[in-house]
């Protein structure tokens, strides 16, 4: 078993041509990106705003409520029920799974956010406040930086569960790793599912350990708990005082 | 850990009791899979491929076997011949109904029989030595390649030869599995030179929908499919015979053809037209009956139950 997937992978014709291994793999990473851009776009701002202005938190319930619906069965739902807006258009094909899925990546990026705004402590923001900030640079300069290591975990779930679920929208005849597992149960090709399925979990870890690093790189040292690295390459007379602390 | 192991147990344990899926084991190739030792005894498994003529076919069965006292059930549909096939010849399922020139150029790809006699005399000797075939009823659905009126009269379509001189323009939707098969992709380019722009994997009401649409312009339907007449698609003519007459007929493993279940079966058989077979599916795709009521009338109707 382990061997027929190795030969699949390896096989020089899985890796050229429209049915190839990079073709299927550059569909899935645009699909997956152009879903979590939208998705972001809605509920980062959404979720922020929840947070900052204390209105409207029935939406992160309400987001939370809507993970529990089955992707299989909004995607079905969703591709039959606009079937006939795009005629003549291969976007009957790529709308509908791209709505699902931004259906289903907003919880977590909503979450993330209004998680992050709402646990930013209220006497920093009242501290901010006092040195006369508006209400926007409080969001945008204290807010939002705190608030980014739960932003960024609420990303790499959204992200995760994108990529894991487009595989899925191939039985609506969308390209992307799915194919992979929709064609080869069809013709009975386990090795090829299979060859698939380990494709898609490497994605899915790569681009989980992409995000952690960058979590790791865009979050402030202050948050962190990662000081004293950085204290060393800083001000001498900080480094000096440092240890007693 | 121990957990898991008492979950992978009783998952295992389902799997071969009910004996439905797609084959217990994927992975291992045909020995051993779907337990059907223990259940041999009892009932007859009858499987259905994933489309809705299949499943009507073997609740047809099904129906017919009980009603003369043989113990039979049916499962969830399976999949793709492909598929099926390895159920079958693992055990998880006794009998599924077949289409004979489907089946014969799946064993043999050079197959050249036209007419239903002897196409099954070739099937016979091409099957696998586990499996028998039944009587070939009259009732036959091949599969067809389908455009909508507009596309075929814009390009003057009559036959399959026809499309393939717009080869570059075709945007062909099919099961995935068409892709691979000799009744498929490769067999239309063998006879036909076609070579469609870009091919579409879609199945079941989507692909109805999708060439109704025009995101694909060409289609490959069932001859029996009941929106080639509610929805006005043009079946092309297949001179070269790539798909053949796929007259209906049973596949069942040696061991289960009792000849009572023999008889049993194969005096549905007797009983299944064109015209009716495609009624009874109509009533169940477009009428949205359930498929199991379908079959029970049309035993009743015919005497067979």
């Amino acid at each position: 078993m382990i061997t027929s997937i190795w030969t699949w992978l390896t096989a020089p014709a899985q890796w050229s041509g429209a049915g190839g291994i990079p073709t299927r793999l550059w569909e899935h990473i645009w699909a997956c990106l152009l879903v979590l851009v939208i998705a972001a776009a809605i509920a980062w701002p959404l979720g922020a705003w929840i947070a900052h202005a204390g209105r409207g938190r029935w939406l992160i319930s309400v987001a939370n409520a809507a993970r529990a619906v089955p992707s299989l069965g909004l995607l079905f739902a969703v591709a039959m029920w606009m079937s006939g807006m795009f005629s003549g258009s291969t976007l009957a094909f790529t709308i509908p799974p791209t709505i699902v899925l931004v259906i289903l990546a907003i919880p977590p990026l909503l979450a993330g956010a209004y998680a992050g705004v709402h646990e930013v402590d209220p006497a920093v923001r009242d501290a901010a406040r006092g040195m006369g900030m508006t209400g926007g640079e409080v969001l945008r300069k204290v807010e939002l930086p705190i608030a980014l290591p739960l932003i960024l975990s609420g990303l790499r779930s959204a992200s995760l569960q994108v990529i894991a679920t487009w595989t899925i929208a191939a039985v609506l005849s969308v390209g992307g790793l799915g194919r992979y597992l929709i064609d080869g149960l069809a013709s009975a090709d386990y090795a090829q599912m299979a060859g698939g399925a380990v494709l898609v979990a490497v994605l899915a870890l790569l681009v989980d350990g992409m995000l952690a690093l960058l979590q790791r790189l865009v979050v402030s040292p202050g948050l962190t708990g990662r000081r004293r690295r950085r204290a060393r390459t800083g001000i001498p007379r900080a480094t000096a005082s440092r240890p007693t602390a | 850990m121990k957990r898991m192991i008492c979950l992978s147990l009783t998952a295992a344990t389902a799997l071969g009791l009910t004996a439905c899926g797609g084959g217990s084991n994927p992975m291992s190739s045909g020995s051993g899979g779907g337990g059907n030792s223990s259940a041999a005894a009892g009932t007859l498994k009858v499987g259905a491929a994933d489309f809705p003529e299949s499943q009507l076919l073997a609740a047809i069965y099904a129906g017919a076997l009980n009603a003369k006292g043989v113990k039979a059930s049916t499962g969830d549909p399976i999949g793709a011949r492909e598929v099926y096939l390895k159920a079958l010849n693992d055990g998880s399922v006794d009998v599924v109904p077949e289409y004979a020139y489907s089946l014969l150029t799946f064993y043999d790809k050079s197959a050249t029989q036209k007419d239903a006699q002897s196409v099954a005399t070739a099937l016979k000797a091409k099957l696998p030595a586990k499996l028998q075939i039944l009587n070939p009823a009259q009732a036959q659905d091949a599969n067809s390649v389908a455009v909508t009126k507009e596309t075929a009269t814009k390009w003057n379509l009559k036959t399959i030869a026809d499309l393939a001189k717009q080869s570059d323009k075709v945007i062909f939707g099919a099961p995935p599995e068409f892709q691979k098969r000799e009744q498929g992709l490769p067999g239309l380019k063998s006879a036909y030179n076609l070579a469609p722009k870009t091919f579409r994997p879609l199945k079941g009401n989507a692909l109805v929908q999708a060439l109704k649409n025009g995101q694909v312009n060409a289609a490959n339907i069932f001859t029996t499919d009941p929106s080639i007449k509610s929805d006005g698609f043009v079946v092309l003519e297949d001179p070269k015979h790539v798909f053949g007459s796929d007259n209906v007929v049973p596949l069942i493993t040696k061991a289960k053809a009792t000849p009572q279940v023999q008889q049993v079966l194969n005096s549905v058989q007797g009983k299944l037209t064109t015209d009716n077979l495609a009624e009874m599916v109509k009533q169940v795709v477009v009428d949205k009956k359930d498929a199991g009521q379908v079959a029970t009338t049309f035993l009743k109707d015919n005497g067979l139950a």
